[in-house]
């Protein structure tokens, strides 16, 4: 298929240790946690790769009704948030599979690594959408355009099962290697898929 | 002409791109191609067409989408009979004079696999199936695999369209820009995986250009032993207002296909970006170029789904710890289908530098099949070293191979006529590497003449099947040398003959030679070295013990196999260092420090020491609990959090196996028993994991079902195991139903059983609703319960 969908590749973003542990839900760290912290970000550090793939759509919004074009749905929390907007960027960004097998794997030896690994991987895809949407937030600046923040398919009224549409337009196996399953779920499951809205600055 | 056949004197063309040809005709973003056979038949077969007449010889369908998961069995074989016939029509409408042949074309399901997803690989295959019969009925001449970025799913599509077709196989993978597909397999695992099924023709197709994707096809050129496959992107993809364009031309392109066609590669096409003039192009360029003899590569290989093990290298170990023989506490865990234990086990093995793991689980009061399928499985969940499935069961070991994610080692055959004409055909299907144990009918000769006399008939026999010299290793079986004073030397005498004269690679179960003797160790490991300056290429072993590892590494050094001497430094580094850190840090702390601390290697050696004085109920009562205690409470308090609770649980497990080890078998004071399950879609497991380890930590003998259990198996299996609790776990609004199927299905069928309930979308309320007894808002709280429910059963 030709690619109207492009990708792009990131460096690691800086790691905000204070985040992975909000993540695990520590709230007061000690010399334990934080050695145990430390040799798992040294573990999956090089199994990560940050992969984004992305699209934009014209959109419209009438009351709750919001039309992308490729799908028109009821959502008051998407509307919400679109309002104003003439267009909007879809995309779905991994940082792969290595961190899923290195969960696996310690949930067998030892849960509280994995736990550890669930937050470092959770911090670092949402470390790749900031930066994702910093970047685009420039670029649409010098078109003239202003972004508003990133909304998922989960997030207040907006349904789960717009992860279909995202995932036929964006096809995403092919481009980044995520894969949606019969119930929705994103593989690798470090991954994140959302919507910025893009309005024209008067 | 077979397409084999024109294949040795010909270059064979593919055709190119089809994406940017169907949106330029008008495809809507998101519409699905497949579709258009059938309401632009005209459209497609144009686009074929002007593929023949460019020069292609085999033209794929319009299928690459078309299976079962995204069109209805009806729309399904409509579309695959139009798509066949658009392309058989454009076949008869060009005037190009070249051979033509019609390709059903199959890609990705869309779907991950399980473990890291959640299509089963038996589900996937069934779906490949379809189509391939589809295609079949409607008369292809080849089915042709492609863009397949995941090893488990390029199994399931060859597995199935060797299964339901005799015509050639084409297989394509998707290489990322690390030279791996997306889940990990780089080019030797895939090589070893493809040819070991039974692949006609492979190689690579998408994701890049020509010279991103040269590192991958010298791989395949320099270790396969099939016709290389090359079907490109036009490059990379670049932004130019508005629109997509690729950066290379035409004969750029054309240019760097012919330069891969004078290094080996036979079958030529393109990808994304390419047209009909690409395909010209290359048509144009290497005309009269011959391709070169596809010659039989000597590599003995075995893989895993990230990597693969080459043989007559570098010796290779296979650890030999999954197996319960004279193992009462792996007994144990085999029959209680406690996996885990075993998985701790692979994992250990791997990190004490094992290269291949032995799976035996053999016992005879349990279903081997059943067994052995959920354990390779399993452990492909969490190493990526190769595995040698261990059993005599041929049912046992087929569906061993067939769910195996690589290519397997299969122990094993021997020369029993029997013994052949069972392995064999398993190791033609599904590939392997078949270890050959030098005995037959006659028993084991005692000279080694005599063994490779049997090897040579095994050799004779496999040829028979198509299996060839490199995969078969045979092992001329180590005896005890306590019984008979030559027998070592004799083995020995056979590897060397083996290596030499039969140039075959050979392994020995080498620890066996020193049966009956005391200090085994010493011998083993000499006798270790000794078969490895013989030429011995691998060695079934304990890669725990330090003696076997110091003559490997010595060897490794000696041999000139470890470069900087990086192995044996590390070795000699690890000895120096490990001796008196122990004995200081015993000093300082107690028991119920270091679990409270979560130390687990201390936790596990003071309890090692305190079993000398201590009975252990005194150990667990005195110390182990009121650690947990006091842990458990920081954790309610909020002064200690989930990971803090995790680490001093695990400490806490590392004693229990201590003591669990030191008591005799079977005798165990479990109090409740609990069966855990993540039910049915959901494929979030570690909560669940987080219970059971605590729950355990309290006594509780936990069955673990694993993620993703349908209703019917939790019944099942709780009614089974006489549980007196179930525990279910959902992460996921949308897999509650499945938590609510099987609450029902317990109520009706098993109504003494208690029902616990737990993961991030219930609450109080919903837990009630859904009918359970109990909603365990953590993993302290599933404690409580399940004391509370202890008390009521002992009044």
């Amino acid at each position: 298929m030709e690619c109207l969908v492009y990708i792009k590749v990131y460096d690691a973003p800086k790691v905000d240790k204070k985040e992975i542990l909000r993540y695990a839900g520590v709230l007061c760290d000690n010399d334990e946690i934080n050695a145990t912290l430390d040799s798992c970000i040294a573990e999956a550090e090089n199994t990560l790769s940050y992969k984004l793939c992305y699209s934009r759509y014209p959109v419209r919004v009438e009351g709750d009704r919001v039309d992308l074009g490729f799908a028109s749905l009821m959502s008051y929390s998407l509307a919400n948030r679109l309002k104003d907007c003439c267009e909007v960027l879809l995309f779905c960004a991994t940082v792969g599979h290595g961190i899923d097998r290195l969960i696996a794997r310690y949930s067998v030896v030892s849960p509280a690594r994995a736990v550890m690994l669930q937050a470092f991987g959770s911090e670092r895809v949402e470390a790749l959408c900031d930066a994702f949407c910093a970047d685009i937030a420039v670029e649409e600046a010098e078109r003239g355009c202003k972004t508003k923040p990133r909304f998922s398919p989960g997030y207040g009224d907006l349904p789960l099962e717009l992860q279909r549409d995202i995932f036929t337009l964006l096809d995403c196996q092919k481009r980044i290697g995520v894969t949606l399953s019969g119930d929705m779920f994103m593989t690798p499951t470090k991954s994140v898929t959302a919507i910025i809205g893009i309005q024209k600055e008067k | 002409m077979k397409i084999t056949e024109f294949l040795k004197k010909n270059i064979l063309f593919l055709d190119g791109g089809t994406g940017t040809l169907l949106q330029s005709a008008g495809l809507a973003p998101g519409e699905l191609p497949e579709r258009w056979n059938l309401t632009h038949p005209d459209v497609i077969c144009d686009i074929h067409k002007s593929y023949f007449d460019a020069g292609s010889n085999i033209v794929c369908t319009n299928t690459f989408g078309a299976n079962s998961l995204k069109y209805s069995n009806v729309e399904l074989k409509e579309i695959i009979t139009a798509a066949v016939a658009n392309a058989r029509r454009a076949a008869g409408e060009s005037l190009g004079s070249q051979p033509k042949w019609v390709a059903l074309d199959i890609g990705p399901t869309g779907r991950m696999l399980k473990p890291l997803g959640d299509l089963d690989f038996e589900d996937a295959v069934a779906v490949f199936a379809e189509t391939v019969r589809l295609g079949v009925r409607c008369g292809v001449d080849l089915i042709f695999i492609e863009t397949m970025s995941d090893s488990y799913e390029t199994k399931a599509a060859l597995l199935a369209a060797k299964e339901n077709s005799c015509l050639p196989v084409f297989v394509l993978n998707a290489y990322g820009s690390d030279g791996k597909l997306t889940t990990g397999a780089d080019p030797l695992s895939m090589i070893a995986l493809l040819e070991g099924m039974g692949a006609d023709a492979i190689g690579v197709n998408c994701s890049l250009g020509p010279e991103a994707l040269m590192p991958v096809i010298d791989q395949y050129l320099k270790y396969s032993s099939l016709p290389i496959i090359m079907k490109p992107n036009a490059g990379l993809p670049r932004l130019e207002k508005e629109k997509t364009f690729y950066d290379l031309s035409a004969d750029a392109f054309a240019r760097d296909l012919t330069d891969a066609a004078k290094r080996g590669v036979s079958i030529l096409g393109g990808c994304c970006g390419t047209t009909p003039e690409y395909i010209a192009s290359i048509v144009e360029r290497t005309k009269g170029i011959k391709p070169l003899p596809v010659t039989e590569k000597e590599y003995t290989l075995v893989s895993s789904y990230t990597h693969a093990v080459v043989f007559g290298e570098s010796p290779v170990l296979i650890g030999e710890r999954i197996n319960p023989t004279g193992k009462p506490r792996f007994k144990e865990a085999l029959r209680s289908g406690e996996i885990d234990y075993l998985l701790r086990e692979g994992i250990a093995e791997e990190e004490a530098g094992a290269h291949i793991l032995d799976v035996n689980v053999g016992l005879p009061e349990i279903n081997e099949a059943d067994m052995l399928s959920k354990t390779v499985t399993a452990l492909q969940t969490v190493t990526d070293l190769p595995l040698q499935i261990d059993t005599s069961d041929s049912a046992a070991m087929e569906r061993a191979l067939r769910l195996y994610n690589g290519k397997a080692m299969i122990n094993s055959v021997n020369g029993k006529a029997e013994s052949m004409a069972a392995v064999f055909p398993l190791a033609k299907k599904y590939g392997g590497l078949v270890v050959a144990l030098t005995l037959d009918e006659n028993g084991i000769p005692k000279t080694a003449e005599g063994r490779v006399e049997i090897a040579k008939r095994i050799l004779a026999e496999a040829e028979k099947y198509g299996i060839s010299r490199k995969n078969l290793i045979f092992d001329p079986l180590a005896m005890a040398v306590s019984a008979d004073k030559n027998a070592a030397k004799e083995t020995l005498r056979a590897v060397k003959q083996i290596t030499e004269e039969l140039r075959a690679h050979t392994s020995l179960g080498v620890s066996n030679v020193s049966f009956g003797l005391p200090e085994r160790d010493i011998i083993n490991s000499s006798y270790f070295t000794m078969a490895l300056s013989g030429g011995l290429s691998a060695a079934i072993l304990n890669p725990h013990s330090p003696e076997m590892m110091k003559a490997y590494r010595a060897y490794l050094a000696l041999a000139g196999l470890d470069d900087n001497f990086e192995n044996y430094i590390d070795l000699a580094s690890s000895l120096t260092q490990s001796a008196p850190k122990k004995s200081d840090v015993c000093e300082e702390i107690d028991l119920k420090k270091a679990i409270t601390k979560g130390m687990k290697d201390q936790a596990a050696s003071l309890t090692r020491s305190l079993l000398k004085e201590k009975e252990p109920l005194e150990i667990i009562n005195g110390d182990i609990v009121p650690a947990l205690d006091e842990v458990g409470d920081g954790y309610e308090k909020k002064t200690v959090y989930l990971p803090g609770l995790l680490m001093s649980a695990e400490a806490a497990g590392a004693a229990f196996e201590v003591i669990k080890a030191s008591m005799p078998e079977g005798a165990s004071a479990d109090k409740c028993r609990i069966v855990l399950a993540t039910v049915k879609g959901d494929i979030h497991d570690i909560g669940k994991n987080i219970v059971k380890l605590i729950l355990e930590n309290y006594g509780h003998k936990v069955f673990d079902l694993g993620k993703d259990v349908p209703p019917e198996e939790i019944v099942r299996e709780a009614k089974r195991l006489g549980a007196d609790i179930v525990g279910l776990s959902a992460l996921m609004t949308t897999t509650v139903p499945a938590m609510k199927e099987a609450i029902r299905l317990l109520r009706r069928s098993f109504p003494e059983c208690k029902i616990i309930v737990g993961g991030a979308v219930l609450t109080e309320e919903y837990a009630r609703t859904i009918g359970a007894d109990f909603y365990g808002k953590d993993a302290m709280e599933a404690v409580k319960y399940a004391e509370s429910v202890l008390k009521i059963g002992q009044r």
